[in-house]
């Protein structure tokens, strides 16, 4: 363990009597995934150092559904959405953010229908929010001369149209940002959205994760971005299989400006 | 005897178009077998989708080749339509050329309608042979087998038939003007027939004749026989693309619809002040709503008239993720399906007197099988695919819902994170306790 993050949780601005400046949805695969919560300590390690005054939720929060959704359990989903949106009514909750597109997309989305209205951003489009009133700056050439390319999650891109901040954050670090063939609009997804991440695949002759990162290694990179948990274990998963985990790495958004900063 | 040949035009007019709108009604009565949805929403955004989409063809031209040869093929129709406007102008009154006295403007028309017809000619060779030589994999896909493949290759020899007797008949025309014949008035331009006139050079003038009355027939009863093809085809599209673009979806992609008969149910279980042994209200009485979809009727009728609306091109399915590693999914498939299967409930109604009476058959696994709605990703690629606004998608996941609260018939990893959630609020069986434990690791 290396320096103390400082996280508070809603509880403790509650007692305290305050109001957090955003919520951040840490969600399932930031709290419980290996993996995933290196890139939460991540992007707090940029919060803290933004100063900024954010609140997680802690214990009491709770799978968004959007997995249950997706696989088709629409009972599931809005009963979590309920649990969840309850919550964070009673906390008066406005500005939520987080690392997970799927998160994203369906706070932002799914839930104010079911009574949930909040202003939902996902941490790349924060990030350039904070670099853009000059409360984060990102110096340094710790990259320069790396070949970065980003993997648009489904779920962020095409879905929700933000293809934009995640490449204007990977720039500021003076990395090269090439394109894959398929991209943006029409990016290739990762093989894990709508609940397959949690299931073999079906009979066929490759796996989309593998598929997907032969894209990526065509552009002869250093390292591939995401911004997704999920994305980021397929692609990783799909390096493998290349076998080119000794000279690719899979990051991250925020793991590429935290480690740019030497943080 | 001399109305005769109005006479047999006007029947012939009058036999097409009413055929026509007797299949138009079917179509109509089908695509209402589906619920009703609410798209009264936004309007001026889904005209503009529509003459974006659809009158502009912005979606097409994303793949340069087939988006160019498609708006050549899309504008010739569109402006050919004028000539036919005439043509039947002409076969009712029994004039000739009745627009002629536009002059000069008329002689633009005709010139450029003889320019169209060529580029159509060209662009529909150059399809044939995408589909049948080059065979480009989206044609070639198992759902193509067949009736599909047939139809496809059916279009493109009527178009090439039309226009070719579109320019006979210009030629024979030309040939009669210059040779001065009685009723062949000079009127308009033929800068590509003007070519094919040494073909009937050594024709006599009632040959001529004989020439150009048999194209302008067969021209004008072929675009009626095509017409009336259009409902047993996946050319329906040259239709259903308007309506399609205006009812698409408007909101975010990632956005899919809350069922609110859910919402209902989760609402009274939430309710602290709820009764959970009360008896049903009186007017809740009635059967509780089916959850998904198992069949066509389930589906809202967006869906289904995205189904008739699907011309099987296939770039859904070369953009499927699933598609592309081997998977049994194809979005086209599901599209098509969802059509054939509303055909035959149709079929079975017109044999019921409007009756649908049960087949024993449904949409699920008699067309569509669950290991083909289980390889989606829901990636929304074979959306932002189509050129018509179509949302396969929507359909998966109305399905994986049926299959899920209806039949609990999840794979057994997905019940299993499913039962994680539910436990302790997470995919995985980790404490909810322990959600915070990545900030001191």
């Amino acid at each position: 363990m290396s320096e103390q993050l400082k996280v508070k949780t809603m509880q403790e601005f509650m007692a305290e009597g305050k109001q957090p400046e955003i919520l951040f949805w840490v969600g399932s695969a930031g709290s419980f995934d290996d993996r995933a919560k290196k890139i939460s300590r991540a992007f707090v390690k940029l919060l803290n150092k933004a100063n900024v005054d954010f609140a997680v939720l802690g214990t009491e929060e709770s799978s968004t559904g959007d997995v249950a959704k997706r696989a088709g359990n629409e009972f599931l989903f809005q009963m979590q959405a309920m649990m969840n949106i309850e919550l964070l009514n009673g906390y008066e909750i406005k500005r939520i953010v987080t690392c997970d597109p799927h998160s994203f997309n369906t706070l932002k989305n799914e839930y104010p229908s079911l009574g949930g209205n909040y202003d939902v951003l996902h941490h790349t489009q924060y990030l350039k929010e904070l670099i853009d009133n000059g409360r984060l700056t990102i110096t340094g050439d710790g990259y320069k001369g790396k070949r970065i390319t980003f993997h648009d999650p489904c779920y962020l891109g095409r879905a929700n149209s933000v293809f934009d901040a995640p490449r204007e954050l990977l720039t500021k670090t003076n990395a090269e940002l090439v394109e894959m063939k398929r991209h943006k609009k029409t990016a290739l997804c990762c093989g894990a959205g709508g609940a397959q991440m949690f299931k073999e695949p079906e009979k066929g002759d490759m796996d989309v994760n593998v598929l997907r990162t032969k894209g990526a290694l065509e552009t002869n990179p250093n390292i591939i971005a995401t911004g997704c948990p999920y994305c980021n274990t397929m692609m990783t998963d799909g390096i493998k299989a290349h076998e080119k985990e000794d000279s690719v790495t899979v990051l991250d958004v925020a793991e590429v400006l935290a480690n740019s900063q030497g943080l | 005897m001399e109305y005769l040949p109005n006479i047999i035009f006007a029947v012939a007019l009058i036999a097409g178009i009413g055929f026509f709108t007797r299949n138009v009604k079917k179509l109509t009565r089908n695509i209402k077998l589906g619920k009703d949805v609410d798209v009264s929403d936004n309007k001026s955004q889904r005209w503009k989708n529509m003459a974006r989409i659809a009158l502009g063809q912005t979606k097409m031209v994303v793949r340069p080749v087939a988006g160019i040869m498609h708006v050549i093929v899309y504008v010739g129709f569109i402006i050919i339509n004028i000539e036919v406007l005439e043509i039947i102008l002409d076969g009712l009154l029994g004039t000739h050329r009745l627009f002629s006295p536009l002059g000069s403007v008329y002689d633009f028309l005709i010139g450029s309608f003889e320019v169209l017809a060529l580029l159509v000619i060209v662009a529909v060779i150059v399809f044939w042979i995408r589909r049948n030589i080059i065979r480009i994999q989206r044609f070639i896909k198992p759902e193509m087998k067949g009736w599909p493949k047939t139809d496809g290759n059916m279009i493109l020899y009527i178009e090439f038939v039309l226009m070719i007797l579109f320019l006979t008949m210009n030629a024979a025309d030309f040939q009669l003007q210059q040779l001065g014949a009685e009723h062949y008035h000079e009127a308009g331009a033929f800068p590509i027939s003007q070519f094919m006139v040494p073909l009937l050079d050594n024709l006599s003038e009632s040959s001529l004749i004989l020439v150009e009355r048999t194209a302008w027939w067969l021209h004008i009863l072929g675009i009626l026989a095509f017409l009336n093809y259009l409902y047993y085809s996946k050319h329906l599209h040259i239709l259903l693309a308007f309506p399609n673009t205006y009812y698409g979806k408007l909101k975010p992609q990632g956005q899919f619809n809350n069922l609110e008969s859910v919402t209902k149910e989760v609402k009274l279980m939430m309710d602290p002040d709820a009764d959970p042994y009360a008896a049903p209200a009186e007017e809740d009485a009635a059967e509780p709503e089916k959850f998904g979809a198992s069949d066509v009727m389930d589906l809202n009728w967006v869906q289904l008239l995205n189904a008739y609306t699907c011309t099987e091109c296939g770039r859904c399915t070369s953009e499927c993720p699933a598609n592309q590693t081997g998977k049994k999914l194809s979005p086209r498939k599901i599209m098509m399906d969802t059509r054939d299967r509303l055909e035959e409930v149709g079929k079975i109604m017109d044999a019921n007197n409007g009756e649908f009476v049960s087949d024993g058959k449904q949409l699920l696994n008699d067309y569509i099988t669950p290991e083909e709605l289980w390889a989606c990703t829901t990636c929304n690629a074979c959306v932002q695919a189509c050129p018509v606004s179509i949302d396969p998608l929507s359909i998966i996941v109305e399905m994986r819902r049926y299959l899920v609260m209806e039949q609990s018939a999840a794979p057994t990893e997905l019940n299993n994170m499913m039962s994680n959630i539910e436990n302790n609020g997470a995919p995985w069986p980790y404490n909810q306790m322990d959600r915070l434990n990545w900030v001191n690791e």
